[in-house]
């Protein structure tokens, strides 16, 4: 046999009998992390410095008009704008998934057309063209296709300004979202429908009890990150003049001419809405992974109390040892 | 105990033939499985027998000939001189008639091993969820999973998950059991308690069609041993003939290389 490269003296093993438990551990040095970290908190502390001392923030007209009552109002508009446009965007994109998944060709066309027309179309374009939708259908009817109808309505006091914005965006949504509700069915596995199927189970419950829930961990986070861009694509029903939160704000900068400091209440609102859908998130998450992991993560909540509970057991250990 | 007629669960298995994208994979299969008995379908890989089991509860549609489960036609319906498909919802209830062990197990990952097990009978036979419970509890319990009900699927043992989808199946109160290669997934420490459960509900009367690798298992639960090679059924009889004694050289060959 050749000779191994003797070990020189310093990474050598200990002879045995030596007990590790004696000897002391140095942690590892990570000079360039400290300097990278000084580098950051610099740039940080300018940035906080700045938004401070730059009086043309104008902190004192944003603390003023973040609560104010119209600004509110519109607040409360986009969060209800946002909730009817995804829940009917879900709604409509989970029956446009199925009709894709469907093994007949029309319903599977039909849903392909759909997505293809959807979203080729600008957002803008499209609710420009429901707000118009009277110009096109003076009345909609209700009746047999073809055959006389029973009832009718005017077009124009169906689809007012928030009738065309939840039309506009939620049928844009739609869209998108059959796509994220087709990926997340096509990521369950075939077993499962297979043995659905060897048990019987009716085909609606076999799509609501079986694929559907184990497909939502797939589609939760994308969902969330529609929900989210909902949230702030609302801001773009302003051109129906619809008095939500970015449309609130434009017509007190246009009167007032405090622009900067009106943005940033919008902007503040927004990353609070933000925030509540992501905490959100983290709930039905964690609620979808039933069963996906052997051991749930934490609630922030159970791992702050964890991180107490530790604590205190160390102080009251360190104080043992004192003893 | 109380003579029965005839217990439920004949199965008959005509002229089956099926065929994927140009590759026969069965060729004429004709198989009679008594009611109460138990058989065992050995074979090399590839040579049809999840493919048959398969076919038998109509989780594959054949090509040429047919299934009968006590003289009804599996996944068709006579009217005169024809042949009409089944709907759907008319097929599952007739699936519900058989039991199936995956070799996957598949149980439902979200859903707890009770969950697992009162799913079926409550959505598909329309049993009262209370009663469905307290028989799914005793069956856990005849697996050997007594306490474990709240589990879910990924925190058991493969050998409790391939327990618990066979409690799943008796849940539906089947007339026959269909296992394929029930062991085939597991570590070889796990594959005896698995057995253990098929051959207790074997000696109970069950019957059952079993496609399995453990020649061990034929020899002491079949009632008839079937060894199927390139789409047909080679010979088929007793253990101790087929096993011990097979006639056919396919079959001797294959007995050589697994035992």
């Amino acid at each position: 046999m050749t000779t191994l490269a003797q070990p020189d003296a310093a990474t050598a093993a200990p002879p045995p009998g030596t007990p590790y438990d004696q000897l002391r551990v140095v942690p590892a040095r990570h000079p360039g992390r400290w300097a990278a970290t000084a580098v950051v908190a610099v740039l940080l502390a300018m940035v906080v410095n700045s938004l401070v001392t730059n009086p043309r923030w104008e902190w004192d007209v944003v603390g003023a008009y973040l609560t104010e009552e119209s600004i509110v109002r519109g607040v409360l508009t986009t969060i209800q704008l946002t909730l009817i446009t995804a829940v009917l965007g879900f709604a409509l994109g989970t029956v446009l998934a199925l009709m894709r998944l469907s093994r007949s060709p029309l319903l599977q066309a039909v849903s392909w057309g759909y997505t293809w027309v959807f979203r080729s179309v600008p957002l803008i374009l499209q609710l420009l063209l429901w707000y118009n939708l009277a110009y096109l259908y003076r009345t909609l009817e209700i009746g047999i296709p073809f055959g006389p109808g029973f009832a009718s309505v005017d077009t124009l006091s169906l689809i007012d300004k928030f009738g065309a914005a939840v039309l506009g965006l939620g049928l844009h949504q739609a869209a998108y979202s059959a796509e994220i509700v087709r990926a997340g069915i096509l990521s369950v596995d075939q077993g499962q429908l297979e043995a659905a199927a060897s048990l019987g189970i009716p085909r609606r419950r076999q799509t609501t009890r079986i694929v559907l829930p184990q497909a939502m961990r797939t589609i939760v986070p994308t969902a969330v990150n529609e929900v989210i861009g909902l949230f702030k694509g609302t801001s773009i029903v302003y051109v129906l003049a619809l008095g939500e939160l970015f449309y609130t704000v434009s017509v007190i900068y246009g009167r007032t001419q405090r622009v900067l400091p009106m943005l940033v209440v919008a902007a503040v609102w927004y990353v609070v809405l933000t925030t509540v859908v992501t905490i959100l998130q983290y709930y039905v998450e964690r609620y979808y992974a039933r069963g996906a992991v052997r051991t749930l993560p934490p609630t922030p909540l159970q791992r702050l109390r964890g991180n107490l509970t530790a604590g205190i057991s160390r102080v009251a250990a360190v104080r043992g040892g004192v003893r | 105990m109380t003579a029965v007629a005839t217990p439920p669960g004949r199965v008959e298995v005509h002229g089956v033939h099926k065929s994927y994208a140009g590759v026969e994979v069965l060729s004429g299969i004709d198989l009679v499985v008594e009611p109460g008995t138990v058989t065992v379908v050995l074979g090399p890989s590839g040579s049809g027998k999840s493919t048959l089991l398969r076919s038998i509860n109509h989780l594959e549609k054949v090509d040429r000939g047919f299934v009968a489960l006590d003289g009804e036609l599996v996944g068709y319906r006579r009217k005169g001189e024809k042949l009409h498909e089944l709907q759907e919802k008319d097929l599952l209830r007739q699936r519900t008639r058989f039991g199936f062990v995956f070799q996957s197990f598949n149980l439902f990952p979200h859903l707890t091993a009770l969950d697992n097990v009162v799913e079926a009978p409550v959505s598909a036979q329309g049993r009262p969820r209370r009663e469905v419970e307290e028989e799914a509890r005793a069956l856990l319990a005849r697996v050997g999973l007594a306490g474990r009900e709240g589990a879910y699927p990924r925190q058991l043992s493969g050998g409790q998950q391939q327990r618990v989808a066979i409690a799943r199946a008796l849940a539906m109160r089947p007339a026959v059991l269909l296992f394929d290669e029930p062991t085939s997934a597991l570590d070889p420490e796990l594959v005896g308690e698995v057995l253990g459960v098929i051959e207790d509900l074997a000696s109970s009367g069950t019957t059952m069609i079993v496609v399995t690798h453990e020649i061990g298992f034929a020899r002491r639960a079949a009632d008839r041993v079937v060894f199927m090679d390139s789409g047909r059924i080679v010979e088929t009889g007793p253990p101790e003939q087929v096993l011990d004694a097979p006639r056919h050289e396919r079959t001797k060959a294959f007995l050589a290389r697994v035992l």
